[in-house]
């Protein structure tokens, strides 16, 4: 098993899908020659030919119409929005049409398409480049949302969209792109979609977060344990469709629940986990809900991303609010 | 000297809008009362064909009549008329092949039922039932779309697949005046253009857009010209025209076919009723003198004297085709009485090709409820 970086990782699931399927493509802006702004697609374009990985004029909607197309005629689109703050450009495409089409034919059309997307905080980007924007897709019905946190999940859950047939929005944080390395397995792997992953098993309480602020978590794992707090880690891995019943199997089991998310407060899918189990677990609560957010406020400028971002602190002290809750 | 000068010319402003918008002057082959006025340009079109198209075009009046009727009788939902636009609708829609892939917007309908879809389904898709449409793999069209713009940018991309399969087809779409102004229609035209895809863009220029007129929507003095953007050719066509529209089509579908890349047709065009029957009155914003002026462009006035001096049509055809088309029509109401109520159950069905988790709680729960009304 080789050690690979997050963005090492997806490159090499990408060059799997390239290989395995001749109708999946990948175009986007600067994706081809160029290799991806992050060099996500390197030397995919010299490998597979201009035929399946090529640039597009610099326009998001185009690129989500485009994808549509593709897929009308068989493809198996993997377009790249080049920051998921662009998202709002090609909203019409992702939520009003590609998530839509199989309903709106009556099953009779799908569209296979993965849309990657860098995105999140504590890189100092400049403006709209780092927003946490994944419940304006979680919230809408067709389609999924996949947040990876670990270079093994990201190849994994990046194969297991692009083979399936619904669409999908893969979110990559840019923090994650090259923080760390984790073993890898080389070759075809999959972790199927909508399945959350016990990254840290416990019983005090039951941590739910995603994407980069599972590295928060298991950092917060640490200090809690020392003050004899054992808690126990979900990383959702998919934010839509959640997977429910990991959470309240966890809640049920501890007791206690936080859900630690980057997005701010009024975003994210924080609320929904907690609806969940307010709805199907609340007779096992022994405390309130306890959630770490974002405040509610725009992105933060990037020198102040240190006092705005959530941490590992705000994580330990919420935890420790929610276990001591009497 | 002489530099300063040229330098000069170059920022006559005026001079340079003029000498666009001659570059797009509109092209016809019959005039209003049906004479041809562009005998070169003559479609190559046999007799019985010529027919067909001017049956075709009755076919749509009769259509946009009956569903007037049927949309006031509340026996048809959304209705958009189309009276009016025969020659755009029609006359273009003629010159593709049932394998080219069509995208109409929402008004749209007779180009889309001509293409193949049963008219039972265009009356579920007014309706607002999912039988309308759930189309065959190889019924080459997508439903009408309601995002203006939208289609535009789609059948860009699947002309790229077009291109990138190697079929010797081209997509087609259509949107309006109004519709010009959007982004997702500029970028189509353009991703269409640098990807050199065969795609045949129409805008159908009736004037308004609800109750906006064309010349709020841009300073542009043409629609067409809108295509230099995307450095792709762009012709604006006599909209009531069937012949003009037909051979502007064909030459469009020939060029794209030959890999030149996509064509912008823009069609002026009236439209005889409301934007609408969801409410919309044009006398609020029209003027009968603008709707007498447009009468005396009808279509069906021009190619019924030009195959009438043919020796090609009578009278007693026409009302006996009427007929024919009524009686088709009552068929197709009958037969869209008859689709199933729909289940919420099922619409749970066909949002993913397998049901998640939460879906498949809610099919259990809707399932349910069902089974015991």
């Amino acid at each position: 098993m080789a050690q690979l970086t997050m963005i090492q990782a997806i490159t090499e699931a990408l060059d799997i899908a390239l290989e395995r399927d001749e109708n999946t493509l990948i175009f986007g802006e600067d994706v081809g020659k160029n290799g991806g702004v992050f060099r996500a697609t390197e030397g995919l374009q010299e490998k597979h030919g201009e035929d399946r990985v090529f640039d597009t004029p610099l326009a998001e909607s185009g690129i989500g119409g485009l994808a549509i197309g593709l897929a009308l005629e068989k493809f198996r689109p993997i377009p790249e929005i080049q920051f998921f703050g662009f998202i709002f450009e090609v909203m019409d495409s992702v939520v009003a049409q590609m998530a839509r089409t199989r309903y709106r034919m009556g099953g009779t059309r799908q569209m296979p398409i993965t849309i990657r997307s860098p995105f999140g905080g504590g890189v100092h980007t400049p403006e709209l480049h780092s927003d946490n924007l994944e419940s304006l897709i979680a919230h809408s019905p067709g389609i999924k949302v996949v947040i990876p946190s670990n270079p093994y999940d990201a190849k994994g859950l990046l194969l297991a969209a692009i083979e399936d047939n619904d669409p999908v929005v893969y979110l990559e944080h840019m923090k994650l792109y090259r923080s760390f390395r984790d073993e890898v397995p080389e070759g075809y792997y999959t972790i199927p979609l909508g399945k959350a992953n016990v990254v840290n098993e416990g019983n005090d309480v039951t941590i739910v977060t995603y994407g980069y602020m599972v590295r928060e978590a298991i950092k917060a794992v640490d200090v809690l344990a020392k003050e004899g707090i054992s808690a126990e880690v979900i990383d959702l891995r998919t934010v839509s469709p959640l997977d429910i019943e990991t959470i309240v199997a966890s809640v049920t089991k501890t007791g206690r629940l936080v859900v630690v998310q980057e997005a701010q407060r009024q975003a994210g899918v924080g609320a929904t986990v907690m609806a969940e189990i307010a709805e199907r677990a609340i007779l096992s609560l022994t405390a309130p809900i306890g959630r770490v957010a974002a405040p509610d406020t725009i992105f933060p400028f990037g020198l102040a991303e240190g006092d705005w971002l959530p941490s590992v602190t705000d994580v330990v002290e919420k935890v420790r609010e929610t276990v001591n809750f009497d | 000297m002489a530099q300063t000068k040229k330098a000069n010319k170059a920022l006559d402003f005026a001079a340079h809008l003029k000498a666009v918008e001659a570059l797009y002057p509109m092209f016809q082959i019959l005039d209003e009362t049906g004479k041809v006025v562009n005998k070169d340009m003559l479609p190559d079109l046999k007799d019985e064909e010529l027919v067909d198209l001017f049956e075709k075009m009755l076919w749509s009046r009769a259509l946009n009549d009956r569903s007037t009727t049927l949309a006031r009788q509340g026996r048809l939902g959304f209705f958009a008329p189309t009276a009016g636009q025969e020659a755009s609708q029609i006359a273009s829609h003629f010159a593709f092949d049932k394998n080219d892939i069509l995208f109409p917007g929402y008004r749209d309908i007779p180009q889309l039922v001509q293409h193949g879809l049963p008219l039972h389904k265009a009356f579920l898709w007014s309706r607002g039932h999912v039988e309308g449409n759930i189309y065959p793999e190889d019924f080459h069209a997508m439903p009408p779309q309601i995002i203006i713009g939208a289609q535009i940018i789609q059948a860009a991309g699947a002309g790229i697949g077009l291109k990138k399969r190697g079929k010797q087809q081209v997509a087609f779409t259509y949107t309006g005046d109004g519709g010009s102004s959007q982004g997702d229609t500029y970028e189509g035209f353009n991703y269409a253009g640098a990807f050199k895809a065969p795609v045949v863009f129409y805008i159908q220029n009736n004037g308004y857009a609800i109750s906006t007129p064309r010349h709020v929507q841009t300073a542009a003095p043409t629609l067409a010209q809108k295509a230099a953007a995307a450095g792709i050719p762009g012709v604006q066509v006599d909209g009531m025209d069937p012949l003009a529209v037909y051979v502007a089509s064909k030459a469009a579908r020939d060029w794209a076919i030959a890999g030149n890349g996509p064509v912008l047709i823009e069609t002026i065009t009236s439209r005889f009723g409301p934007h609408s029957l969801s409410g919309d009155d044009p006398k609020r914003y029209r003027d009968q003198a603008s709707f007498d002026e447009w009468d005396k462009k009808d279509p069906l006035i021009r190619m019924r004297n030009f195959l009438t001096e043919k020796g090609l049509w009578t009278e007693e055809k026409e009302v006996a085709l009427i007929e024919k088309y009524d009686e088709e029509i009552k068929e197709a109401v009958k037969l869209a009485d008859q689709a199933p109520k729909q289940k919420v159950s099922d619409f749970l069905k066909t949002m993913f090709e397998e049901p998640t988790n939460v879906i498949a709680e809610q099919i259990e729960f809707f399932e349910k409820k069902e089974g015991n009304k």
